[in-house]
């Protein structure tokens, strides 16, 4: 590798992952620049002369102006920020008290629990969404943001909890039993010793847990229904989409807006996200 | 002593907080939300499911107790038995391309140059994103009228004819196919480079010295100690492939003329777009028998290397 001549690098090294980044990248690029750019120039026949696809002299915020004053774009971006919240903050209450129960303490059935949690990790949610839909037909929740906030946290708690489990596990017992022998309860311990310690793995856990509630589709698109309660991937198919026509620039507009919030918590969180995201792995 | 006194003392005098501190109650109240949320959303629908398929209920209709029929139903039904094969090559092709490429990239991203972290993080983007939109970007490009793609490949003198992406069957398949693995690249090339980093580089080195070429310290060095984070990746992308909704409802919605339905896009249009509840409550279950299958060989098979 060492005594490599310079071109082996570029064909084993630069190359490849230039490519990589290129085509890993290259939709957002075609997101951005579709955005930006008038109708004229959009629709233009793929074979064109004199025709530069890939850049624009005439940018023009139309599209955006389109989707924030026709469409409840700003709505669904509301509603989708206070689901993934609320069912975020739900389940890391949930994940942080079943991490700790099922990683610390002795109890009948705790290792049945635990794989009964690992198993729902791997119910996807395309599995229940009929039945669901049924049930929360039956308990009035349809087409409310309850229906979202209290099943998202179905697929985020399993993940929550076996990662908290981690976590906890790595935590030396000696910390809890000094604060013991202080005179705090076990739950004391849990909320002002252990939590702080694991601070990194709340996180981390969160982090991941929001930008999968932010992704999520299928139970959005079905519990849905009035305009004014969708989520954002769910608004703009639906509402942006009239029939067979679809309207480019405002869909391309609404996809980049509506990827900008979860693009800017995940670069501020990166390393965190990462430590999610292997965590979650981690057998 | 003294604290140990205090501290029964602080028991005694509270009987809440001593209700706290036994290990079996507390296990109980810190259990109780994740129990009370699982059992309302995810079990309780699951045996809803269970008698839904054995009705012949629809949107605004109860049914009443028909038996196996709409199994028997799904079971002649030529589109159901074309989702399941699309769903299978689907899941087996994507799953074996996303594992070399993510391989690569994490080897890729595992030497040492400028800019690594920021090349790290740009590279997750495809996962981060919200797939339905990302998805729309995609079938932009694959237009049939306007397509980049199509522009791309026409100039650099690689097509003579537009490509219609998404209106012949087996071009569309390939597309989606397409689109998954290049969102699922990264989530493969991320975690599989964190295991990479555990492999101490002295391995490397010691084989290298002992004359062992680039291919040979990967096959016996790298890919056996790989393994087991390898095999778990795997297993959580197979399982959420398997159960793919959102590219395929965005990208063809299951056509042209139904071939690229998979379990879920097929079970949704009939569900929800029909409304046949019962019927597509059936297709939703079908999919666990061989996800079940799928799952117990992996973890079957991850127990073997860990116990090697």
């Amino acid at each position: 590798m060492i005594e490599g001549a310079r071109w082996r690098r570029w064909v084993s090294f630069y190359i490849p992952l230039g490519m990589f980044v290129v085509v890993l990248l290259f939709p957002f690029y075609w997101m951005m620049i579709t955005t930006v750019r008038p109708d004229g120039e959009l629709y233009r026949p793929w074979n064109a002369a004199n025709y530069n696809p890939f850049w624009t002299n005439y940018p023009t915020l139309d599209h955006i102006v389109l989707l924030l004053e026709e469409t409840l774009f700003s709505t669904w971006l509301w509603n989708t920020m206070i689901i993934s919240l609320a069912s975020t903050a739900i389940s890391l209450v949930c994940g942080v008290f079943a991490g700790y129960a099922l990683s610390r303490l002795k109890f009948r059935y705790a290792g049945a629990l635990g794989t009964g949690i690992f198993v729902t990790y791997l119910v996807p949610q395309t599995l229940l969404f009929i039945p669901l839909a049924d049930t929360i037909r039956n308990f009035h929740l349809g087409d409310t943001p309850w229906a979202l906030i209290l099943t998202y946290p179905t697929f985020l708690i399993p993940f929550c909890t076996w990662l908290m489990m981690g976590y906890f596990k790595a935590i030396p017992k000696e910390l809890e039993e000094c604060a013991r022998i202080d005179g705090a309860t076990r739950f004391e311990a849990l909320v002002y010793i252990i939590l702080p310690v694991a601070v990194p793995g709340v996180l981390s856990a969160g982090i991941f847990a929001f930008t999968l509630s932010w992704n999520e589709f299928i139970y959005a698109l079905v519990f849905m229904s009035s305009s004014e309660q969708k989520t954002v991937p769910v608004g703009v198919v639906s509402e942006l989409v009239r029939g067979d026509v679809f309207y480019w620039g405002p869909l391309m507009a609404g996809a980049l807006l509506g990827s900008i919030p979860v693009a800017l918590v995940y670069s501020f969180f990166v390393e965190h996200y990462v430590a999610g995201l292997t965590g979650s792995v981690k057998g | 002593m003294a604290t140990a006194a205090a501290s029964v003392n602080h028991q005694t005098s509270h009987p809440k907080a001593s209700l706290l501190d036994n290990e079996r109650w507390l296990a109980f109240f810190l259990l109780a939300p994740t129990a009370v949320l699982l059992g309302l959303f995810i079990a309780y629908p699951f045996f809803e499911g269970i008698w839904l398929s054995l009705t012949n209920t629809r949107v605004g209709v109860p049914g009443e107790f028909v038996g196996l029929r709409n199994f028997e139903k799904v079971w002649n039904d030529s589109i159901f038995r074309t989702a399941v094969w699309n769903t299978v090559w689907y899941t087996f092709i994507t799953t074996v391309v996303k594992l070399a490429l993510g391989l690569w990239l994490a080897q890729l991203l595992n030497r040492h140059f400028k800019g690594k972290a920021f090349i790290r993080a740009f590279v997750l983007l495809p996962f981060i994103i919200p797939t339905v939109l990302s998805t729309f970007a995609w079938k932009w490009m694959f237009d049939p009228t306007f397509s980049v793609l199509n522009w791309m490949f026409f100039r650099l003198g690689i097509i003579s004819t537009r490509i219609n992406w998404l209106g012949d069957p087996d071009l569309a398949f390939f597309s989606i196919i397409v689109v998954n693995v290049w969102r699922g690249v990264p989530f493969y090339a991320i975690s599989l480079l964190a295991g990479l980093q555990t492999i101490n580089p002295e391995l490397q080195e010691a084989a290298a010295i002992d004359g062992a070429n680039a291919w040979q310290r990967f096959r016996h060095i790298t890919w056996p100690l790989l393994l087991p984070v390898t095999m778990v990746v795997t297993l959580f992308s197979v399982v959420q492939t398997f159960a793919d909704f959102q590219l395929v409802y965005v990208l063809t919605g299951g056509g042209p003329a139904n071939a690229t339905h998979l379990f879920a896009t097929y079970a949704y249009q009939i569900g929800v777009g029909t409304g046949l509840l019962s019927e597509g409550a059936a297709i939703s279950l079908a999919i666990f028998p061989a996800l079940f299958l799928v799952v117990l060989l992996q973890l079957l098979y991850i127990r073997r290397v860990e116990n090697r």
